[in-house]
């Protein structure tokens, strides 16, 4: 494996997940789409099996990249009922890792990353609810351009409980 | 009082309906644990989920901590984890393989059996302390069915086989999937909780009036995906024809001609072009087996199944096991498993586990819109004083069959649970 001169500091991933949090936190969902691979999946393991495969255990999400579009279509969607009105969430990234980096070709990067998450989820006339976790993503990095390739949620609690869904973007 | 105050039924006039007091008051909750689930048969777990000597899962079974695991002679055992001494959870993971439960406070000890062997400083005691009589309390019955593991704790139950009436049929459906007659729940919990009344998601889940407009998103996402949604029949609502069935005892089931992808066995796009061969070879397996008759029926029906009073088994995008457990009038803890054959592929297990997510969980293209609407039926609840009855009258007019979209199954349902709540009146 060749090792390539691109730059990939903590700082510009983490850049970029702030950027993603935030498009989600805005439900600017179409934009949000425009970041991820042409194969990336998209998973929220079961709370008792966060180190499982999607294709041995029950998830709570396992999408390719076209169930995500089609989890956007209908979210965008007004009868989309657990998420309209829209929620309002606000999303904490924090203790951004890189974990490993392999170097693809002289421009492409695969980058394994950790980050933690908090996310504040406010509905009317409703709980607030909490999501506490960690993303393990795989980012396919260039020179201009960061890219998701997975992107799994996983969740701390030990059961969903009172968070209830996972009905919007985690 | 139940009889008159919660539940008009009255077939000569066509007219149903419940009192909403029934979904919001303690009161009720108070009387339908004690005539309810402490009298029926209660599921518990599956058989598969221990599937070696010592291995165990720990759950809660009508507010009760309990254990379930399989013995030193191998039969599955539910005991109630609660230490004899001075009640401590005697085990507190949620499961594993353990050779006996060991109560860290005073240190009691009991084998895999439930024996108490084990008393630091049994000499203190006085002789009249009986060790063998300090066992790992068990509920008064506990029997299984296909590998399906239920208790009661009343200890004059009719049987489990009894008890489950035509609701075996319906099991027996969907166990047949597995050429052996083996099923085993699957790797991967889905627990949520609910803030609805838990008797609102047994009308869900056997409700097929709602899907069309709850569900629509999900629709959308099957049509968008090549699965073809004909358009309903003249005053049909439903995109293929469904029935609703009493089976006995509250349970109750819809029975519909699938119109959506199956992964035993009606391939769809979504499964991908490389999944047709495996499909298609289940299909064939489950037709020579079977026959074509009742092999139609395992692999071309759907049936939302509700074995009362608190588990509901699917077998449509996947097959679900789904069980609740009140915790307050407006609130109930869910647990879901996917459940499938043991022999099946890895790529047929990999269909399944995909299937399941299209539709159902909270993370599925139509659960949380179930979610969210109980959630708003149980926050309309509050004008109860205002407007006490909903009405449950689908259907009562008809002669003979019942649709999947009427409300037989629910009135099944609520006369059950009128039959038991109405042994309060009787002072019982």
């Amino acid at each position: 494996m060749k090792h390539n001169s691109l730059n990939i500091s903590r700082e510009r991933i983490e850049d970029f997940l702030f950027l993603e949090a935030s498009l989600l936190d805005e439900w600017k969902l179409d934009e949000w789409l425009q970041l991820l691979d042409a194969n990336c999946t998209y998973q929220v393991p079961s709370n008792d099996s966060p180190s499982s495969m999607s294709s041995k255990a029950l998830f709570m999400i396992a999408d390719d990249k076209r169930r995500t579009e089609e989890r956007v279509v209908r979210l965008k969607d007004r009868n989309a009922h657990a998420e309209f009105p829209h929620s309002r969430t606000r999303r904490f990234i924090s203790n951004v890792r890189i974990l490993e980096r392999i170097d693809i070709d002289s421009t492409h990067s695969n980058v394994k990353i950790q980050a933690n998450f908090t996310i504040h989820r406010f509905r009317r006339n409703d709980d607030i609810r909490t999501f506490v976790g960690q993303y393990q993503n795989e980012l396919i990095v260039t020179d201009q351009t960061i890219h998701i390739a997975h992107r799994k949620a996983i969740l701390d609690a030990y059961e969903l409980g009172a968070m209830g869904l996972v009905s919007f973007i985690l | 009082m139940y009889k008159s105050g919660y539940v008009i039924n009255d077939p000569s006039n066509h007219d149903f309906q419940v009192n909403r007091r029934a979904l919001v008051e303690q009161s009720v909750l108070d009387d339908e644990m004690e005539l309810i689930f402490e009298k029926c048969w209660i599921y518990v777990g599956h058989e598969s989920e221990v599937k070696n000597v010592g291995d165990f899962q720990t759950r809660s079974i009508c507010g009760r901590p309990v254990i379930m695991c399989r013995d030193s002679s191998s039969k599955v055992r539910v005991y109630l984890n609660a230490c004899r001494h001075r009640a401590a959870l005697v085990c507190r993971e949620t499961s594993g393989n353990a050779k006996g439960f060991m109560c860290f406070y005073h240190g009691w000890s009991f084998n895999i059996n439930g024996e108490l062997d084990g008393v630091p400083g049994k000499s203190s005691y006085p002789p009249s302390f009986d060790q063998s009589k300090l066992n790992l309390a068990e509920p008064a019955h506990v029997d299984s069915y296909k590998g399906f593991v239920f208790v009661s704790f009343n200890p004059k139950s009719s049987s489990l086989h009894d008890y489950l009436a035509g609701a075996k049929e319906y099991i027996d459906l969907i166990v047949d999937q597995s050429p052996s007659g083996s099923m085993e729940v699957i790797e991967g919990t889905q627990e949520y909780d609910m803030k609805a009344n838990w008797k609102l998601l047994v009308e869900n889940s056997f409700d097929d009036y709602h899907l069309i407009t709850t569900h629509s998103t999900w629709l959308n996402y099957m049509k968008r995906s090549g699965v073809e949604i004909k358009r309903p029949e003249k005053g049909h609502l439903m995109p293929s024809h469904g029935i609703g069935k009493a089976l006995g005892n509250g349970h109750a089931v819809i029975d519909n001609v699938n119109f959506r992808g199956r992964p035993v066995a009606k391939w769809i796009p979504i499964y991908g072009e490389a999944a047709k061969p495996e499909i298609d070879k289940i299909r064939a397996e489950l037709f020579e087996r079977l026959g074509e008759e009742r092999a139609t029926r395992v692999a071309d029906t759907n049936r939302n199944l509700v074995v009362f009073p608190n588990l509901v088994l699917n077998d449509g995008s996947s097959v679900t096991i789904r069980t609740f457990h009140p915790q307050a009038p407006d609130l109930m803890k869910v647990r879901a498993w996917a459940l499938g054959p043991v022999e099946e592929s890895a790529e047929a297990r990999s269909i399944r586990l995909d299937s399941f997510l299209t539709f159902y969980g909270p993370g599925g293209f139509a659960t949380p819109d179930d979610v969210e609407a109980l959630e708003s039926v149980q926050k309309g609840m509050a004008t109860f004083k205002e407007i006490p009855w909903s009405v449950m009258s689908r259907g009562m007019a008809k002669e003979g069959e019942q649709l999947n979209t009427d409300e037989l199954h629910l009135r099944a349902f609520w006369l059950q649970w009128l039959e038991l709540m109405s042994k309060k009146d009787e002072g019982q």
